[in-house]
């Protein structure tokens, strides 16, 4: 029973193919918005009928399904197109089997979806494995990423040390600054660090916790914290949270941040030429002349 | 009126997406800079007590038009374990979890309007508004 009805379906595998790219053309319509030439749309349609019908005929050989799904995959088209097209071939088969024979009883009923369905569920769940599976790889990577960005720790200069924060502050993250921010103090024999977050979105009871809990660590080693980047609008937020900052220095920019922070080691930056008496003598040469 | 969106807090992330809306809302209504970050922490806020007391609840929001005046409306709901004393953690420096305890209260000064409602092992509602100046 099993193997006439796939013989049914590979014989009159023209039909059941053309009947499978009309209905499918008027999917795209419908839901397939995705900028792609009709073109490729047809060959793409044509290579997934063929992918569908090669592994009927191997009886559930899943390598081209494979192959054809990191194709799709790198073509960026919605798994929706995938399993929208393998229902579409469910009901266009069984149609066309059921319509094209005599005997239509219960048991015959039943027998043609259950071998349809053999068919075709290896497919849609080898389809939806890869798919996922690029996914969970994608995401896995972008995680690492995030993670290198998280809390990095510059030296500037002997003593002075910044780290410059940028996005959303979860706990994971604030685990993070902390150990980076103590690690590098040590490593860096820094006497001061300045935590800059003036990439910080939002600074909410959490966050401001996490970096008074940071700054105080950083005290109990010995070394200096100067909070700097405080926008306008967060400085406001702050206050009406009423968090308590006082212990903890806070400069508007990281450039004032840094100037306090020489000063706090002994040193300040000066111009190696003074810059008025340069153009000055300048000036005095040219009218020399 | 428009119909309320509303943002299911189930993970840490969620609180991200919720306060993502509520300044996208904010910002639409043309809210100053310092009013659009006031309602932002506020949603911030909220949204990490329902994540870290009540583990699953929603943050919604709805635009308020009154006859002389347009606000966003921030309410939060969650079936979690309830409040017993409403009273203390309206105060500073109260707090369960070892936070600041500052979180109720300054959601209180940020917005203009603030009502919590709460029954032990049914849940608490907490609804704020902030109008536009």
């Amino acid at each position: 029973m099993n193997t006439n009805l796939r013989n049914i379906a590979i014989e009159n595998s023209d039909t059941i193919v053309q009947m499978w790219l009309e209905k499918i053309d008027s999917l795209k319509g419908e839901e397939f918005r995705f900028s792609t030439s009709d073109e490729l749309f047809e060959n793409t349609n044509r290579e997934f009928v063929n992918v569908i019908f090669t592994s009927i005929k191997q009886q559930g050989s899943l390598i081209e399904v494979i192959t054809f799904s990191e194709k799709l995959i790198t073509l960026g088209w919605p798994l929706s197109y995938i399993t929208d097209g393998l229902q579409l071939f469910r009901r266009v088969t069984i149609d066309y089997i059921l319509s094209n024979s005599d005997q239509v009883d219960t048991n015959f009923f039943s027998a043609v979806l259950t071998s349809v369905d053999k068919w075709v569920e290896p497919i849609i769940h080898q389809l939806i494995n890869e798919y996922t599976g690029s996914w969970e790889h994608i995401l896995s990577i972008q995680r690492i990423a995030l993670q290198e960005l998280s809390a990095p720790l510059i030296p500037v200069t002997d003593g002075i040390t910044i780290m410059p924060l940028i996005g959303t502050i979860d706990t994971e993250r604030a685990k993070q600054i902390m150990e980076n921010l103590l690690d590098g103090v040590i490593k860096h024999n820094s006497e001061v660090v300045l935590i800059d977050i003036t990439g910080v979105p939002v600074v909410d009871t959490m966050v401001a916790h996490h970096i008074i809990q940071a700054a105080e660590a950083v005290r109990l080693i010995g070394s200096n914290c100067i909070l700097v980047g405080i926008r306008p609008e967060i400085a406001q937020t702050i206050v009406n949270l009423g968090i308590d900052l006082t212990n903890l220095p806070t400069k508007s920019s990281l450039k004032k941040g840094f100037i306090t922070a020489l000063e706090m080691t002994n040193r300040k930056v000066i111009n190696l030429k003074p810059m008025e008496d340069g153009i000055e003598e300048m000036i005095n040469s040219i009218q020399g002349e | 009126m428009t119909p309320q969106s509303c943002v299911k807090i189930r993970e840490e992330w969620d609180i991200v997406s919720a306060r993502q809306l509520g300044r996208e809302m904010a910002k639409k209504l043309r809210f100053s800079t310092v009013d659009q970050a006031r309602i932002t922490t506020a949603v911030s806020e909220l949204a990490r007590n329902i994540y870290l007391y009540a583990e699953e609840g929603q943050i919604c929001f709805e635009v308020l038009e009154t006859a002389d005046h347009k606000g966003l409306s921030v309410s939060a709901t969650d079936t979690g374990p309830g409040i017993t004393d409403i009273s203390q953690v309206m105060q500073d420096g109260f707090t369960t979890s070892g936070g600041l305890g500052a979180g109720l209260p300054g959601v209180k000064r940020l917005m203009d309007e603030f009502d919590i409602q709460s029954e032990v092992g049914q849940g608490t509602q907490i609804n704020t508004v902030k109008w536009i100046r």
